[in-house]
């Protein structure tokens, strides 16, 4: 019986060590292929070298810094109001969402507090900035698999949202907006109506998108099943926001976090999905923007009167201490970590910015895969350069 | 288009310089068509934009713009690349075009040439374009060109199976492989002998035509299969090092070849010259035929590109998939029950 065994044994051996030596023989040499920095999918300068074994790649290294401009550094040589001018453009399709985590540091730092009607008004921009961020994803998307349509529809209705967010704060891209202690202005007339009927046509946006895109039985061939992330894994590799939230993490800084916004005090829900693949990332996003939708029509209705600003120093001096505050951006969570040794200017800042740890975890996600894939699971995790180089 | 029973006999030479300056104007009047039609204006409208509307009315001169743009370039070529081959690709592209349009007839006695193995002549001369796409992939010495145009023969290699299956069933319906008697075949036709419209294979070939328009839209390396051109991953294939000219060249190629795919398929479904309710040996038909066959050439583009602009692309993989696994044995099946009920009938 021993003997039986171990021949059978032998010849299994011997099978295995005869089919490596053809794939030795047969093996090619890989490709190495630079996507990027000058590349139609990375939405400006991101480079990854990718192996290729055909089609099939091996390993990814994504290699960041291209548009680096040094906001952090910056930060140290201007004063406190200042800075939201450069935060601005981290993340430049929704900005006034960079600028609020900032102030809500320094807030801290001063022990001071946004009076109700600014921190609504506050919230209702800063998903405002949501919508304008995520509906572009929701068209772009589409593009990076190859339909041309949505892309357009996803700007044609952004514009209405932008005209908005400008008739508020006077720029459409950096608003510039908010203040330590509250907001620079109050809302002009007949903003309100003006945005409902704004939200509305976000509303059928989505359902647009949801025909369009999510129906189409060649976007769920693309995506489904494509470019999984487990739970842990994201988690391990610092992946936040709707990333990891379509990997089945019900986590919410909005809801969990507790910070100087006033999402708790409306009626929505946080979305998850259990598949963790790019259509599971696609989907959640949509609902986000339904929700976000949401928010601001019960903001618009409840929003209380009352002053806009604190009481504030003409000259704002920040106490010497430390603070950390992060908030659920559109891309994930964004923190500021400031530093103050009661100076005019931050001593030390340091950003912590969602689409830096999302393409983290390219080299583990894209190994295997085909390169089309690479472009829907790029796509899909959604990063905005300025946001990853500060 | 030889004889329109002129009064004047015309000289061999005579007759080959307006043979010539006709198929320029086969091969040109759709491309042109086509692209301002559907690329600038429908895409546009579906869009929600206007497109271009500075160069003449509604944009109609910005075709002019275009080309012109185009001839003004330098002619870039990469330093790594095989010139030769580089250089020739594009016009092997349009060799195939040129040649496929021969085979096209536009009324009882238009025709370029007219011989008993048009059919198979056609879809012989259209898989020529493989080779000229190989050809700019791999002479251009840039990896987005490789992995384009390898991509591109796999594709084209696969779809030009159902392609030809497709129009097996037509050819059994018909009984001929000659393109103008399919014509006939569908203008003298009855369906359960009425003859008002004669009788368009579109009705008894429909699933054949369904296979067909995919297989073009594969042809043509069209979304939902234009992964050989998928501009957000490999720039834009095979095309990525051409500029100026040789650019121009693979663009008429690419939207002729469109048109004159989209008039083979009106020739084979929808009766082609024919309008109904005329007599098809009437000699008016040489003068309204081609008009009859652009508009049916234009219906059937519509469909082609309705589906580039609305769908997004498959992967190369399942693109093979689509290809052997359900294009393959659906048109196996059609050519089987055509013959079956060709017998029984």
């Amino acid at each position: 019986m021993n003997l039986e065994a171990s021949t059978q044994q032998l010849s299994y051996i011997a099978n295995q060590a005869s089919d490596a030596r053809v794939n030795i023989e047969l093996e090619t040499e890989g490709m190495t292929l630079n996507l990027g920095p000058q590349h139609p999918a990375t939405h400006g300068t991101l480079r990854i070298i990718v192996r290729l074994d055909g089609e099939q790649v091996i390993s990814a290294e994504p290699v960041m810094g291209y548009m680096h401009r040094g906001y952090e550094k910056l930060s140290e040589v201007r004063t406190y109001p200042q800075v939201t001018t450069l935060v601005n453009r981290i993340d430049w399709l929704g900005s006034f969402a960079n600028e609020v985590p900032f102030i809500l540091a320094a807030e801290r730092l001063m022990e001071v507090e946004a009076p109700p009607r600014a921190q609504w008004i506050r919230t209702a921009l800063f998903e405002l900035s949501r919508i304008a961020n995520v509906v572009l994803f929701l068209g772009d998307m589409a593009v990076q698999l190859g339909a041309t349509t949505p892309v357009f529809y996803a700007f044609r209705d952004r514009e209405f949202v932008l005209n908005q967010i400008e008739s508020v704060t006077g720029g459409r891209f950096h608003p510039n907006f908010d203040r330590i202690g509250g907001i620079k202005d109050d809302l002009p007339k007949g903003w309100i109506q003006e945005t409902k009927d704004v939200l509305a046509r976000i509303h059928s946006f989505c359902d647009e998108m949801q025909d369009l895109v999510v129906g189409n039985e060649i976007f769920q061939t693309r995506t489904r099943g494509i470019g999984i992330i487990p739970a842990d894994v994201g988690l391990s590799y610092g992946l936040s926001g709707a990333n990891i939230r379509s990997s089945g993490v019900d986590w919410d800084l909005r809801r969990d976090g507790g910070v100087g916004l006033i999402h708790d005090q409306l009626d929505w829900k946080v979305w998850t999905h259990p598949d963790g693949d790019s259509f599971a990332r696609y989907w959640v996003r949509l609902q986000e923007v339904r929700e976000s939708c949401k928010m601001v029509d019960q903001i618009l209705d409840g929003i209380p009167s009352g002053p806009i600003m604190a009481k504030v120093p003409r000259i704002i001096k920040v106490p010497a201490g430390e603070a950390y505050v992060e908030t659920e951006n559109p891309l994930g969570i964004m923190g500021y970590y400031i530093v103050s040794k009661g100076d005019l200017v931050p001593y030390r800042v340091k950003i912590r910015s969602a689409s830096f740890n999302n393409v983290s975890i390219t080299p583990w996600v894209l190994k295997g895969v085909y390169v089309p894939d690479v472009i829907s699971i790029l796509a899909s995790l959604y990063f905005i350069l300025g946001d990853i180089d500060r | 288009m030889t004889v329109f029973n002129l009064a004047i006999e015309l000289a061999y030479w005579q007759q080959t310089v307006i043979r010539s300056v006709l198929a320029l104007v086969a091969v040109l009047l759709p491309a042109g068509t086509l692209v301002y039609l559907y690329l600038f204006k429908m895409m546009s409208f579906m869009q929600s934009r206007l497109g271009p509307m500075e160069a003449g009315p509604y944009g109609s001169l910005q075709l002019l713009a275009e080309v012109g743009k185009f001839l003004q370039k330098e002619d870039l070529y990469p330093r790594a690349a095989d010139r030769v081959v580089f250089k020739a690709a594009p016009f092997v592209v349009l060799a195939s075009t040129f040649l496929l349009v021969l085979v096209l007839p536009a009324g009882p006695d238009a025709w370029f040439i007219n011989i008993d193995t048009g059919v198979f002549l056609a879809l012989a001369v259209s898989s020529i374009s493989v080779i000229g796409i190989l050809m700019a992939g791999w002479g251009s010495a840039s990896k987005y060109s490789l992995i384009g145009g390898l991509r591109a023969a796999g594709q084209l290699v696969a779809y030009e199976l159902p392609l030809v299956l497709a129009v097996m069933g037509v050819v059994i319906q018909a009984g001929t492989l000659n393109v103008q008697e399919i014509v006939l075949a569908q203008a003298n036709g009855e369906i359960f002998g009425w003859g008002g419209i004669g009788n368009p294979f579109l009705i008894t070939q429909f699933l054949g035509f369904i296979i067909f328009l995919v297989a073009v839209q594969a042809e043509l390396t069209q979304p939902p299969f234009d992964m050989p051109v998928a501009e957000s991953e490999i720039v834009t294939g095979y095309l990525t090092e051409y500029t100026g000219m040789r650019f121009l060249l693979f663009f008429i190629g690419e939207f002729a070849t469109a048109g004159i795919f989209s008039a083979l398929a009106a020739t084979f479904f929808l009766g082609g010259w024919y309008f109904p309710g005329l007599d098809p040996t009437d000699n008016l038909f040489n003068l309204l035929g081609p008009v009859v066959l652009i508009g049916k050439m234009l219906l059937v583009s519509f469909l082609i590109f309705w589906f580039r602009f609305t769908y997004p692309r498959f992967r190369e993989d399942q693109l093979q998939q689509l290809a052997w696994k359900v294009l393959v044995p659906l048109s196996l099946l059609n050519i089987v029950a055509t013959g079956v009920l060709k017998v029984i009938f």
